[in-house]
């Protein structure tokens, strides 16, 4: 079966051919980036709010999905040089939309042991996301306590994801 | 902890080590979980707001009560002090004789470190014993931040 949600670790490996619009399905890609850069977790979700509203648009085939997601990742590595600009300016934790992308925009929150969460959004209530970034630090926390976890490694529980997925349906 | 790591060296410096190790991976999880709990904080930015956290708010919620001063040096403009008459650490530990260089304040200095790495302060952390009259067991943790953070705060100014 295909499969049209991606929270393995690992994105995509090829790189596909620039997409000439991200179409109307309004889907979120949630990524949170350790501190040497590498991503520990990653997740995609469609937005259930906004996808009444446009609830007679057709599905995009899976084939462009895959670009997307490559497309999402460059995203979202390109923003990270944003965060590190912004970071020393301002000691708030929810850096608010930093950065902007076609129609899509990039909110980030930095956590006191600098683990960035990224979320590429189209437009939002910031409160919205400000709870759900909120919601997945305290996630992390508490996969951070856990002695079998090594900070910086990938969390690969299912558990996690859940709970994220779910923190979602109820923010985004 | 102390035996179990006793048990796996050879030799003081690599026991003060490993309880640094030790102390280090206890400093990654306390950071995040105390500036939550602070509901309010704000993240840390300044080399002197992150010890002055560190003095109180860690000092607070690991052995009850604030860490007895916060120094500069005056040498180097890179040190800095927290001193601790009475660690709660050190205190039921008897060091027997052979072993009289041993430290155990290298715990504390673990967690102080790993707090400050996680801030993005890299910086060298000791843990010295400087008995005064009444505190036999004063036990100051030196925080040398290392060159990269002294330019960044010279930045910021």
């Amino acid at each position: 079966m295909n499969t049209t949600h991606s929270s393995s670790s690992s994105g995509g490996s090829g790189i596909g051919s620039g997409p000439l619009g991200y179409g109307n399905t309004p889907t979120c890609y949630f990524v949170m980036i350790g501190t040497k850069d590498n991503p520990i977790y990653e997740a995609e979700f469609v937005s259930v709010n906004t996808a009444r509203a446009s609830s007679g648009v057709a599905a995009i085939p899976d084939a462009k999905k895959e670009e997307f997601r490559h497309l999402n990742q460059f995203i979202a590595h390109s923003a990270l040089d944003m965060i590190e600009d912004i970071q020393w300016s301002t000691n708030q934790m929810y850096l608010k939309s930093i950065d902007k992308f076609n129609e899509r925009f990039i909110s980030a929150y930095l956590t006191a042991g600098n683990i960035k969460l990224l979320l590429l959004h189209d437009a939002k209530s910031e409160d919205a996301i400000r709870n759900f970034f909120n919601d997945c630090y305290e996630l992390y926390i508490k996969t951070l306590l856990n002695p079998f976890y090594e900070p910086n490694t990938i969390i690969n529980s299912p558990a996690f994801d859940t709970k994220v997925r779910l923190s979602a349906k109820r923010y985004l | 902890m102390l035996q179990y790591t006793q048990k796996r060296v050879h030799g003081i410096q690599d026991l003060e080590r490993k309880l640094n190790e030790l102390g280090y991976r206890v400093g990654i999880r306390a950071l995040d979980l105390l500036v939550w709990r602070d509901k309010n904080s704000k993240r840390e930015t300044r080399v002197l707001g992150m010890l002055y956290f560190i003095h109180t708010t860690v000092w607070k919620t690991m052995f009850g009560k604030q860490a007895d001063s916060l120094e500069k040096s005056t040498e180097n403009e890179d040190e800095y002090m927290i001193s601790d008459n009475d660690p709660m650490v050190s205190k039921f530990i008897s060091v027997p004789k052979d072993v009289s260089q041993l430290n155990c304040g290298a715990f504390m200095a673990g967690i102080v470190e790993a707090i400050m790495d996680g801030c993005q302060f890299p910086s060298r952390v000791t843990a010295h014993t400087v008995p005064i009259d009444g505190y036999p067991l004063r036990t100051t943790i030196l925080i040398k931040l290392d060159k990269e953070v002294l330019e960044r705060e010279e930045q910021l100014k």
